[in-house]
């Protein structure tokens, strides 16, 4: 198949590990080769982590160039914007959570809070797709990974990956109570 | 992890630990830094009952490679492994193995970091092998570090020294699938040391002895790349003379570049890349009129096949580094393919980005976790500091109190250095002199400092940040577990060791103070759980009910000092001036609270 980038981007603590590892199997389940790799220096402290996936045949490293990615994925609307900037390709698409965990200098008073507007100018700009999942009323934040997943398995933005390949990468990497709760999140957010 | 093979999707890190399992490895040891930890997260989640081989985090990576050593001229495979900057730490033993019979084999996995994504620099140890005659693999991917792992031990058993495995970052943490070979029942413990293995006692005459076979064995290294076919040439029909010689991750950078050229030149993959293969080199230069040589780092490979061109009279036109950039950074495909479009404009067709951002995204630099001690400890601390005082950071996750609010630890050198640097700016100095030391550190190289500063009548305050893990790299254990850092410190005679909880700010403030008093070293142990450790355990257990913070916003009067100077990610500063709480961080440990003038800062009266 012809090559498929994903450019994951969050925030430290927000489950982007998880997201990216159940993309990367369900990806495995449809038959595509699939290499990954995650950028999380000191991530666990709120700073930017990054994962990338590429699917392909003709993929070779697991990093990838500037403004490639055919769908970047944003857990939080700054990175959702440092991500569309540095990785969105032209056509591709942008699903992003509703979300806002203020960085330094915004909580500081030094710079503004990115906001829907701001992300929908530069999709204009850069000509990607903007889609923004709403978690309006989810308490556990560590499951907003679920609703992102289920926006992206829903609406079939990856190429033969269909929804039974995330139950069956789900099944792999969680168990019990929290592969349920998550599964349910999945679907409710699948339909939506 | 069962003895059949099978595949799966794994990360570098994890599937070096089946490389071990498959290899017979029976000691392991390790010294957590990043980019290797996961190394260690993968052998704990094999249960101790059924791990094939012993595992311990050693207090530093000098000692982790010593108790490696041990067991290996005692005759049992081992393994250890730690970060870039670790390399510094072991040298003093590490430069000795070459001298060494191990007869057991010793595999070194080392994480290298280019650009620095973890690590106080992003050193190219490639430049210390050489001094150190050991063998290097670098593999390129999960796949590669797998089977690499496995011709290292294979060589070192074999040749009955140790083997460098080195990784990047991106090696480290790339995940793909593997396919897996069976393995055979574990070996059973060896107690085979005798000293006629040796020589062990590398003085006077014996040293030059060992060296001569210490570079014997080397070129033995030479003879193995080939058998096992760990230098390789891709060719190209449409190569038009062209060669680019490179290793590692940056060979998959060039391959990624090549998808989209038309020409593609041949391309020399080095799997060993201490000692090179001579005649691969020799061959590949004659056969090609223009070499490109892409490496990560320094010009390690460039420096030796120049000298090699040059003893064999070869005319081809070599291309090394040429600009300071080429030094600089991982050489990821975009700026592979900046440095090919450069070299051979023709080739490339891609449009090439440059870094200049069109939107504005502000920054967003690593924090202090909702609730950690150190941010108590920072806002306390600041309090008793004046504007003249000068504050020595060390590594760990206090480090982060550089940034604002804070600005505490004006200069950073590298594990336990904090003490040692105070005392030298301590000297004929009417500035005061504040250190900083995680508790992890303390025990890692923090000590000797300490040790000094008390000889040498230093006029230092000592802050421990003491956590009770090894916070920043995953929350590892460390010997605090096992020795007190404050007895330890009353029993090196210490006059004045204070010691308290964080949360309880005004009492720290006051103990820093009165230390800053104190002629003579004085110490204060600032102490508060990792919360991230601690929030994660609790969290697990039934019935747990998560607790929050609330702003009365009748009493607030927007001073601020929550979010302007005690910090916490947790509060939100909206547009109009008022401030939120952002529920998916708080953890409702109000050690926020007493920084509120207004007492407008609460426990959210629901859940109170």
């Amino acid at each position: 198949m012809k090559t498929f980038n994903i450019y994951m981007t969050g925030v430290g603590g927000q489950g982007i590990g998880l997201l990216s590892q159940t993309l990367l199997r369900a990806i495995d389940y449809a038959g595509v080769k699939a290499i990954a790799v995650d950028t999380h220096g000191l991530a666990q402290r709120g700073g930017v982590v990054v994962s990338r996936i590429r699917c392909g045949e003709a993929v070779h490293s697991p990093l990838m160039m500037k403004k490639s990615a055919d769908l970047v994925l944003g857990m939080e609307i700054h990175e959702a914007m440092r991500g569309l900037v540095t990785a969105g390709k032209e056509g591709g698409t942008l699903v992003f959570l509703d979300v806002s965990w203020q960085p330094l200098p915004v909580r500081l008073g030094q710079n503004e809070e990115i906001t829907f507007e701001d992300i929908l100018d530069a999709c204009q700009t850069t000509g990607v797709i903007p889609i923004k999942v709403d978690i309006g009323h989810l308490k556990d934040s560590r499951m907003q990974n679920m609703a992102l997943l289920g926006a992206i398995a829903g609406r079939k933005l990856i190429p033969y990956t269909e929804p039974h390949h995330f139950f069956n990468a789900l099944d792999d990497l969680l168990a019990g109570r929290v592969l349920e709760e998550n599964k349910r999140l999945f679907k409710e957010y699948m339909s939506r | 992890m069962g003895n059949e093979p099978f595949e799966e999707i794994l990360m570098g890190n994890e599937a070096i630990v089946r490389a071990m399992v498959e290899t017979g490895t029976k000691v392991v040891t390790s010294y957590p830094g990043s980019p290797t930890p996961e190394i260690a997260a993968a052998i704990n989640s094999i249960p101790e009952e059924k791990r094939p081989f012993y595992f311990e985090f050693s207090v530093n990576e000098k000692v982790a490679s010593e108790v490696a050593f041990g067991a290996a001229v005692n005759g049992n495979l081992s393994c250890v492994f730690f970060k870039s900057v670790g390399l510094n730490v072991a040298l003093d033993t590490v430069v000795q193995f070459s001298l060494m019979n191990i007869i057991g084999g010793l595999v070194i996995v080392v994480g290298d970091d280019p650009g620095a994504n973890s690590s106080q620099n992003e050193q190219d140890n490639r430049n210390v092998y050489h001094m150190a005659r050991l063998t290097v693999f670098e593999p390129a991917s999960p796949k590669e570090a797998y089977i690499y792992y496995k011709h290292a031990a294979e060589l070192a058993k074999k040749e009955q020294t140790a083997a460098v495995l080195r990784l990047t970052t991106h090696v480290c943490h790339a995940r793909e699938k593997i396919g897996f070979d069976k393995f055979n029942p574990p070996p059973l413990f060896r107690n085979d040391f005798n000293r006629d293995n040796g020589p062990y006692i590398p003085l006077t005459s014996t040293a030059l002895e060992m060296k001569g076979k210490a570079i014997r064995k080397l070129k033995q290294a030479q003879r193995f790349a080939r058998t096992k076919q760990l230098n390789t040439i891709l060719f190209s029909d449409t190569n038009q003379g062209l060669g680019i010689i490179t290793s590692g991750l940056t060979y998959l950078s060039v391959l990624d570049v090549l998808e989209t050229t038309q020409t593609r030149p041949d391309i020399l993959k080095l799997g060993m890349i201490n000692p090179l293969d001579e005649q691969i080199l020799i061959d590949f230069l004659s056969s090609h009129k223009q070499v490109l040589i892409l490496e990560e780092l320094d010009n390690i490979l460039e420096l030796q096949i120049k000298a090699l061109a040059f003893d064999n009279g070869i005319n081809t036109s070599i291309i090394g580094k040429v600009d300071d950039d080429d030094f600089i950074g991982e050489y990821t495909p975009d700026k592979t393919l900046k440095k090919l479009g450069t070299v051979w404009p023709e080739l490339v067709l891609d449009p090439i980005y440059e870094d200049a951002e069109v939107f504005d995204v502000p920054a967003r630099p690593a924090q202090m976790c909702p609730g950690c001690g150190h941010r108590s400890a920072f806002f306390a601390i600041k309090k008793a500091l004046s504007a003249s005082d000068i504050t020595v950071a060390d590594i760990g996750c206090h480090t982060l109190g550089f940034m604002p609010p804070y600005n505490i630890g004006e200069i950073l050198m590298c594990m336990g250095a904090s003490t040692g640097v105070a005392s030298g700016l301590s000297l004929e100095n009417s500035k005061r002199v504040v250190a900083f030391l995680g508790d992890s550190t303390f025990f890692h190289a923090g000590l000797p400092g300490i040790i000094n500063a008390v000889f040498n009548r230093h006029d230092v305050t000592l802050i421990v940040m003491e956590n009770g893990t090894t916070a920043m790299t995953g929350h590892q254990d460390h010997a605090g577990k096992s020795i007190s850092i404050e007895a330890l410190l009353n029993g090196l005679g210490i006059e004045q060791v204070l010691s308290c909880d964080t949360y309880n700010q005004e009492r720290l403030t006051d103990l820093v103070r009165q230390s800053m008093a104190h002629k003579g070293l004085s110490v204060v142990i600032a102490r508060h759980p990792c919360m991230l450790k601690l929030t994660r355990a609790q969290r697990k257990k039934p019935g747990y009910v998560q607790k929050h913070i609330s702003i009365d916003q009748a009493a607030c009067t927007r001073t601020h000092d929550c979010v302007g100077q005690f910090g916490c990610p947790t509060f939100i500063r909206n547009k109009d001036g008022r401030i939120d709480i952002n529920l998916d961080l708080c953890i409702g440990d109000g050690s926020c609270r007493p920084s509120c003038p207004e007492q407008a800062v609460g426990f959210d009266k629901e859940e109170k």
